[in-house]
C-alpha cells in the first residue's frame, strides 16, 4: 500500500501535530478573550517545536520553546495582565480590518506554500534522520554564518539601546 | 545504554517506556517528600526551638500520609469567577515542567533516562515553561492578590533564569560539552593541576559560577529571601491564595520536587554527579565503570542533593525577604554581570590552558 520510501509514523505524527497547530491559530484569532488567545498561541508555538523534534533538529525545538515559550509568551502575558486582562468573553476584541486581513493572510500563505514548494519540493527526508548536534550547529553560526549572526546581534544591541532611550524620560 | 541495560535484559519498548515511567515518579516523588519532612517539618521545627510533628509515626514520620490524605479528601473548590478551565490547567503545567525536567539528570552510567546532546539547554528551557504555569494560575483565580502574586513571580523567574543560564555557561565551557553525563564525567576523569585524587569538580573551578547558580536556583524556586511571589504578610498566599485540596496539593509538590530536581542538576554540575572521582577505582572512561555504580550512583547523587537542599532551606529560614526593586537590582547589577565576567574569565582560562 505504502511506497518503501514513505515513513509513515513521521507522517501521522507530522498529521496529528498540524492539526492541533492549526486548531490552536484559528483559535488564537476567533477567541474572546486576550489570555486565551495567548494561550492557544503557546499550543501553536509548541506543536512549532514537536515538529522541530519530528525533524530531528534537537537544538532547534529546545530554542523555541525556551524563547518562545519560556520568555516571549511569558512576556506577552506579563503585559497584557498588566494592562488589560478580563476574564470572560470581551466584545471588542474583533478587528474591523479583518475583511482586509483575510485576503492578505491567504496571499502570504499561498507565496509561501509555493516557495516552499519550488525550493523543497522534490526533497525527502532520510529514513534515519542524522540528528544536527549543538556542536555542528554553532560550527556553522560560527564558521560561514558569522557576518549575519553578528549583523543580528547588532539588531538586537539597537532594539536594547532603543528601549532604554524610551524607557529613560530624563 | 538504557536503563534496560541495568537490568541486564533486554526488554520490550513498552516496558522500558513504564521503568522510565516509574522511575521519574521515583525520582520526583521520593526526593519531594524527603525535602518536607527531613527540612519543612523537622529542620525548620529545630531552628524555632520546636519539635514539629511527633504523633504520627515515630518522630512524626507519617505526617507526609496524614497531610497528603487530608489534602485529597478536601472539597475541590473555586472562585464564582474564577477562569475554570485555566485554573483547573495552571498547576499541571508547573508540575508537568517538573517531570519534564527530571528526564535529562543522569543517576548512574546507564541508569539515565535519556542520554542527551544538549541536556543542559534542554533543562534550562523546560524549567522556564513553568512560568506560564504561574503566571495563568494568578490570572485564572479572579483575584487581586493571586495576580500580582502571578505578576511577581513572572518578573521574578524571568529575571533570574539570565545569570542561571550565565553561569551554567562557565560549565559547559570547561567541560566542552552541554550532555549532562558527559559533565559528570569529565568531572570525575579529570584532575587538578595533576592531583586526581579528587577529580576535578567544578564547584572548585567554577566557584563563581556556583554562587551565582544556587542564588538563581535560590529565586527560582521562590524560597525566602525570594518569596515575594507567595509573600504571606503582603498577598496573602501569592498565586496559590484561591487553590485548596488536592490542586494546592500538585502546587506544593512541584515546588519541593522542583527544588530537589534543581539541586540534583545544580550537584551534575558543580558536584561531581552521581560518580565518584575515576582514580579511586582506576576507571578510566565511562564505559569501564563497574556495574554496581548503577545503583550506588543514585544514593551518591540523592545524598548530594539532600547536602545542596539543606544549604537552600538554611537560607530560606535565616534570612527576610528581598524588596521589589532589591530583587530586580540584584539580578541586572550584580549577579548577570559576575556571571558575564566568569565566562570570559572561564574563556580565556580555557584557551589559555
Amino acid at each position: 500500500m505504502f511506497a518503501s520510501d514513505v515513513l509513515v509514523a513521521q507522517n501521522i505524527g507530522f498529521a496529528i501535530i498540524a492539526t492541533i497547530m492549526v486548531v490552536g491559530a484559528l483559535r488564537v484569532v476567533t477567541t474572546s478573550n486576550v489570555v486565551h488567545a495567548a494561550l492557544w498561541l503557546v499550543v501553536v508555538l509548541a506543536g512549532a517545536a514537536a515538529q522541530y523534534v519530528l525533524l530531528a533538529a534537537e537544538f532547534v525545538a529546545i530554542t523555541q520553546v525556551l524563547v518562545y515559550i519560556g520568555a516571549v509568551m511569558v512576556l506577552f502575558l506579563f503585559g497584557t495582565m498588566l494592562t488589560r486582562a478580563r476574564i470572560g468573553a470581551e466584545s471588542d476584541l474583533n478587528n474591523k480590518n479583518w475583511f482586509f486581513g483575510i485576503p492578505v493572510a491567504l496571499a502570504l500563505f499561498v507565496a509561501m506554500a509555493m516557495a516552499l514548494d519550488s525550493g523543497f519540493g522534490s526533497q525527502k527526508m532520510p529514513a534515519d534522520p542524522a540528528v544536527a548536534t549543538t556542536q555542528e550547529i554553532s560550527d556553522q553560526i560560527f564558521g560561514p554564518y558569522l557576518l549575519p549572526f553578528w549583523a543580528l546581534s547588532f539588531v538586537l544591541l539597537a532594539a536594547v539601546v532603543g528601549a532604554i532611550v524610551l524607557a529613560r524620560r530624563d | 545504554m538504557t536503563l534496560s541495560t541495568l537490568l541486564s535484559a533486554d526488554l520490550p519498548y513498552w516496558a522500558q517506556s513504564l521503568l522510565r515511567v516509574l522511575g521519574g515518579l521515583v525520582a520526583v516523588l521520593l526526593p519531594a517528600g524527603t525535602i518536607v519532612y527531613l527540612f519543612l517539618f523537622k529542620m525548620m521545627s529545630f531552628m524555632q526551638s520546636r519539635l514539629g510533628p511527633m504523633e504520627a509515626g515515630p518522630q512524626g514520620s507519617m505526617q507526609l500520609f496524614a497531610e497528603v490524605g487530608k489534602w485529597l479528601q478536601k472539597e475541590d473548590i473555586y472562585p464564582a469567577r474564577a477562569d475554570k478551565f485555566i485554573f483547573k490547567l495552571a498547576p499541571l503545567i508547573v508540575l508537568a515542567s517538573t517531570f519534564l525536567l527530571v528526564v535529562v539528570v543522569p543517576f548512574g552510567p546507564d541508569a539515565i533516562f535519556t542520554d542527551f546532546e544538549s541536556g543542559v539547554f534542554y533543562a534550562l528551557a523546560v524549567s522556564s515553561v513553568s512560568v506560564l504555569g504561574i503566571l495563568i494560575a494568578g490570572w485564572a483565580s479572579a483575584n487581586k492578590y493571586s495576580l500580582l502574586g502571578g505578576l511577581r513571580a513572572a518578573g521574578q523567574l524571568i529575571a533570574y533564569e539570565l545569570p542561571m543560564v550565565l553561569a551554567v555557561v562557565g560549565v559547559v565551557i570547561q567541560a566542552g560539552t552541554m550532555n549532562l553525563q558527559q559533565i559528570v564525567v569529565a568531572q570525575n576523569a579529570g584532575s587538578m593541576f595533576g592531583f586526581s585524587s579528587l577529580g576535578n569538580p567544578y564547584v572548585i573551578t567554577q566557584f563563581v559560577g556556583f554562587i551565582v547558580f544556587m542564588i538563581a536556583v535560590q529565586a527560582e524556586l521562590t524560597q525566602t529571601p525570594f518569596d515575594m511571589p507567595i509573600a504571606e504578610s503582603e498577598l496573602v498566599s501569592g498565586y496559590m491564595t484561591e487553590y485548596s485540596g488536592f490542586r494546592f496539593l500538585i502546587f506544593f509538590i512541584g515546588e519541593f520536587a522542583t527544588a530537589g530536581v534543581f539541586s540534583m542538576i545544580a550537584s551534575v554540575l558543580f558536584l561531581g554527579g552521581w560518580a565518584v572521582p575515576f582514580s579511586w577505582f582506576g576507571w578510566t572512561t565511562i564505559d569501564s565503570i563497574d556495574n554496581w555504580m548503577n545503583v550506588v550512583g543514585p544514593l551518591i547523587l540523592f545524598t548530594k542533593m539532600i547536602a545542596v537542599v539543606f544549604f537552600i532551606m538554611w537560607i530560606r529560614f535565616s534570612y527576610p525577604r528581598f524588596r521589589e526593586d532589591q530583587l530586580q537590582k540584584f539580578a541586572w547589577k550584580v549577579l548577570i554581570p559576575v556571571s558575564l565576567a566568569n565566562i570570559m574569565v572561564t574563556a580565556i582560562l580555557k584557551v589559555a590552558f
